[in-house]
């Protein structure tokens, strides 16, 4: 009696003890990005160009061109994606050949973010001549987040009950309306949560735009989707590795760290604000 | 009343995989009349009644043999519109199964998905379900309402009156009081005696007061096979069967 009860205490604050170190470094890493980044931002900096050979000025360019390469990837990957997942959960029977299409996109998640850039290059730079561009680095980067996208959507329509469907198709619909009308509201929050997922890994990878879409430095903003692009990312590895000031220029690499994680923040503040209404909705409250 | 026979079975059989789950069974349900299928758990029960309006073609690896004929079509065809049989044959379940919407849009649900857009014609066959099936008075204030805010045995009646929005010949009940309380199960049952006026139903029940209580006619399903099926009084007073008696008397099941 008294031994579980001790080892019962032990287990708890074992468990206590690796959600500190968690909460402990992601708190020691918010409080270096944002002592060392702070003092980068100002109201030039979120709205200008940088100028002084990237010592000053703002990074206003690297600010819209991850705002449109991260939206460019979500355009093209969730259309697909949710499709892709409709088809494979509703009309597809559990059988080999899914299983081995669903193992296949799952291990499409592991593969290393460099080799997306690599195809990318081959295929959206140079076979299909698009250069390097937004439309490059968008359809790269949404083929990187594809897999995650498919997998939250899955799971998400397979949590819906049976009992939905059936109810539906009882009533007389046919199968495409008891996806639209009762399968698929029911599962938007759980595609929400993919889709806020993929949001921040589009909008922080560095390798996937390297060969595909991201500049060091271009004049002005990008005015089609054929433009070549800065982007944040990119943008604060190449203040660190290329730069001629170090001193000034990682100052303003940390300010584009913080501002990559406020805006992502962002996003998912609006993801998460829309998830809750669709659950609250759904709750019936 | 004269008795019409309203659907037809005649030598079927159905396959879960090589599993045979119903034996060669034949038998005739008559019109506005209620139908009782009572038999152990596991007895093929639900799945019988699940091939009245295809509900087992959800379920991959199965198949059925015989045919069953409903107003003059034999619905296991290939043909078959399984969606206008759908409407035809409507279907309540063993559990509430109300949709995540308001309790008006559940209710107009059939007729949305029928493409109807006439919206005053949908008020009133909404208001007329739920009256049929006896909640308008509870609930007339708050159609706008998620349907999940009522009781279970709420519930169960918006399923119904969701089914009669669509207006169906037949109405088949899995155990529809099966996750109720007596009261709520009390007023399915009155409901079901008042919609044999209008309707044909089907019911299936593993509780035999129930199926005495409610139905004109009851069959008996063991393993697959059909024992008994007659006038229910007759079968549950002196039933043919030695295996229905076993039954009726508490022997197995």
């Amino acid at each position: 009696m008294k031994n579980s009860n001790i080892s019962q205490k032990a287990g708890f604050f074992i468990l206590f003890l690796c959600m500190f170190i968690t909460l402990f470094f992601l708190g020691v890493l918010l409080y270096f990005i944002i002592s060392k980044g702070i003092n980068a931002i100002s109201w030039e900096f979120l709205t200008s160009a940088p100028s002084g050979g990237m010592t000053e000025g703002g990074v206003a360019p690297a600010i819209v061109g991850t705002i449109y390469l991260t939206f460019g990837a979500i355009v093209f990957s969730l259309p697909l994606g949710l499709a892709c997942a409709i088809y494979l959960t509703e009309y597809t029977p559990d059988n080999l050949v899914t299983n081995i299409l669903r193992i296949s996109i799952n291990n499409l998640a592991g593969v290393p973010s460099v080799v997306f850039g690599l195809f990318g290059l081959a295929v959206f730079v140079k076979y299909l001549g698009f250069g390097v561009s937004i439309l490059s680095g968008s359809l790269t980067l949404g083929i990187l987040i594809l897999p995650g996208i498919i997998s939250a959507s899955r799971e998400a329509l397979t949590s819906i009950p049976q009992s939905f469907r059936e109810a539906s198709l009882a009533l007389g619909a046919t199968r495409w309306q008891t996806i639209r009308k009762i399968v698929l509201p029911a599962s938007l929050p759980g595609i929400l949560t993919g889709v806020i997922l993929s949001i921040g890994r589009a909008a922080g990878e560095t390798a996937p735009i390297l060969f595909t879409a991201a500049v060091f430095y271009m004049k002005g903003y990008p005015n089609s989707v054929f433009s070549e692009a800065m982007a944040l990312p990119y943008h604060i590895y190449g203040l660190m590795m290329e730069g001629t000031f170090p001193e000034k220029q990682s100052q303003i690499a940390y300010g584009c760290a913080l501002i990559l994680l406020l805006m992502v923040l962002l996003i998912s503040a609006i993801a998460i604000y829309f998830r809750q209404r669709q659950r609250r909705i759904y709750n019936g409250k | 009343m004269e008795n019409e026979v309203e659907i037809s079975v005649s030598d079927l059989s159905f396959y879960y995989g090589k599993t045979k789950a119903l034996k060669n069974i034949s038998m005739d349900i008559y019109r506005n009349r209620v139908t009782a299928i009572i038999g152990p758990s596991g007895c093929g029960k639900s799945t019988f009644i699940r091939l009245f309006n295809r509900m087992n073609d959800l379920v991959p690896g199965t198949r059925a043999e015989g045919r069953i004929n409903i107003g003059g079509l034999d619905i296991l065809g290939t043909g078959v519109d399984v969606v206008e049989l759908r409407r035809r044959v409507g279907m309540v379940f063993q559990k509430p199964n109300p949709f995540p919407k308001s309790i008006f849009r559940n209710v107009s649900y059939g007729l949305e998905v029928k493409n109807v857009k006439d919206k005053i014609y949908i008020e009133e066959m909404v208001e007329e379900a739920l009256k049929n099936a006896a909640l308008y008075e509870e609930i007339k204030d708050r159609l706008n309402d998620s349907a999940l805010m009522l009781s279970g045995g709420q519930q169960q009646r918006l399923c119904i009156a969701r089914c009669l929005a669509v207006k169906p010949e037949v109405i088949l009940f899995d155990e529809p009081c099966a996750s109720l309380d007596p009261v709520s199960t009390k007023k399915i049952e009155d409901l079901i005696t008042e919609l044999k006026k209008d309707y044909t139903i089907v019911i299936v029940t593993h509780n035999m007061q129930q199926a005495a209580r409610v139905s004109d006619y009851t069959a008996f399903l063991y393993f697959g096979e059909l024992v008994e099926y007659g006038i229910s009084e007759k079968l549950f007073t002196v039933p043919a069967d030695s295996r229905t008696e076993e039954y009726l008397s508490g022997k197995f099941g």
